[in-house]
């Protein structure tokens, strides 16, 4: 039961596509580095995730977790709308600078 | 370079695996070196001029450029193969009898050519222009090795959908075309359901539901298998309902337009053979 009403604040929550203003959250890459590297967001939302790229290349936000992906370019933001995610622990990355930038979503 | 080439290889391999489909789709068609060929070039033609617009692409539609267009890259791609898995539902009997009359060549095709030389051309732009602002980092960041990693990426990306290529060819003849055409609808589908994932990240369309599934213990879609099946059939570890809805009404439209077509062409189809057939070799 408890799942089923989840699943339906889930529905109802993805079918609004403009619904107001949505709560936005900040992520900056900065030495190829995510900062924060943990990134805490409600979950059952959607919610507008900006990425701000302060290096001087390009890299490429990813997550195969929550299914998103965009190139962001030197010294520039991007927006990538996200959610509504279920609680838990979901991994992204810098595509193009793999070896440091890693980061997680933590959904609650 | 170890970095370089994985990643040049997972972005040239999305692009090798459609180009393999196409290949193989077009198996005997004469002259059809040329359109894939030219779609190549095209292709990384059109990743440099995206990658130099990036800029640009990423404000427009109020910072929603790159999905929009990417979904619409995609959309075009679904477009083509559509209209190509159609004009095979048309012809491909005629095609396959005359590839047995006269030993692999045939005369026809070169209408749905144009087509899926653009399908060949959007895959290499949409990894090609990847790849060239991963390239231009790399370069500019000073790293080493970047020609030697881009050339082990591609070349092993390559031999996949040689190795693929070479697999689909021992399928026998008889059932050659409808294989390569059920992969060409599932290839459609999987593009589609890519598309809605890019308007819904633009907050252009709904999710409509949560992950319907999610199987990603098993068959993540970071991994290869998972990134492989994921270009092939549309796999996805974690759907959303508008995903499967597109991917689904993708596919209904083409079995039907299929059943359509053979519907009224059934009665011309003997003559179109016979046509075809009676054409003289060049």
């Amino acid at each position: 039961m408890r799942e089923f009403f989840m699943a339906a604040s889930l529905l109802l929550a993805g079918a609004s596509v403009h619904a107001g203003e949505l709560p936005q959250y900040r992520l900056v890459i900065s030495d190829h580095r995510f900062q924060p590297v943990e990134l805490k967001v409600p979950a059952g939302i959607k919610f507008k995730l900006v990425v701000e790229n302060r290096d001087a290349t390009p890299e490429e936000f990813e997550s195969t977790e929550f299914n998103r992906e965009k190139i962001v370019m030197p010294n520039s933001a991007a927006q990538v709308y996200v959610g509504p995610l279920a609680a838990g622990h979901y991994r992204f990355f810098g595509d193009f600078h793999q070896d440091t930038a890693q980061g997680a979503l933590v959904v609650e | 370079m170890p970095g370089i080439a994985l990643l040049v290889f997972r972005e040239v391999l999305e692009a090798a695996l459609i180009i393999t489909i196409v290949c193989a789709a077009t198996r005997g068609v004469p002259r059809r070196g040329w359109f894939v060929g030219g779609g190549l070039i095209l292709g990384v033609l059109g990743a440099l001029l995206v990658a130099l617009s990036a800029g640009a692409l990423a404000n427009a539609f109020s910072g929603v450029g790159q999905e929009v267009f990417n979904a619409g890259v995609l959309l075009a791609a679904v477009l083509m193969i559509g209209w190509h898995v159609l004009w095979m539902s048309r012809h491909g009997q005629a095609i396959a009898a005359e590839m047995k009359a006269l030993g692999g060549a045939v005369q026809s095709g070169s209408s749905s050519l144009t087509m899926l030389l653009l399908v060949v051309a959007l895959a290499v732009l949409r990894e090609g222009s990847e790849v060239v602002l991963f390239l231009y980092g790399m370069v500019a960041g000073g790293a080493a090795g970047v020609v030697g990693g881009l050339a082990l990426g591609v070349m092993a990306g390559s031999a996949v959908g040689f190795a693929l290529y070479y697999g689909l060819l021992r399928i026998p003849l008889r059932h050659f075309f409808s294989a390569t055409n059920t992969m060409l609808m599932l290839l459609a589908a999987g593009l589609a359901s890519s598309a809605a994932r890019y308007l819904v990240q633009a907050n252009l369309l709904p999710t409509l539901t949560g992950p319907l599934w999610d199987s990603s213990r098993w068959l993540s879609n970071g991994s290869l298998p998972g990134q492989t099946l994921h270009v092939l059939v549309g796999y996805d570890a974690r759907p959303t309902g508008i995903m499967l809805l597109f991917y689904t009404v993708t596919l209904l439209i083409l079995l039907g337009g299929m059943r359509w077509v053979a519907r009224t062409a059934a009665p011309r189809a003997g003559r179109a053979g016979a046509a075809i057939a009676a054409q003289p070799r060049c």
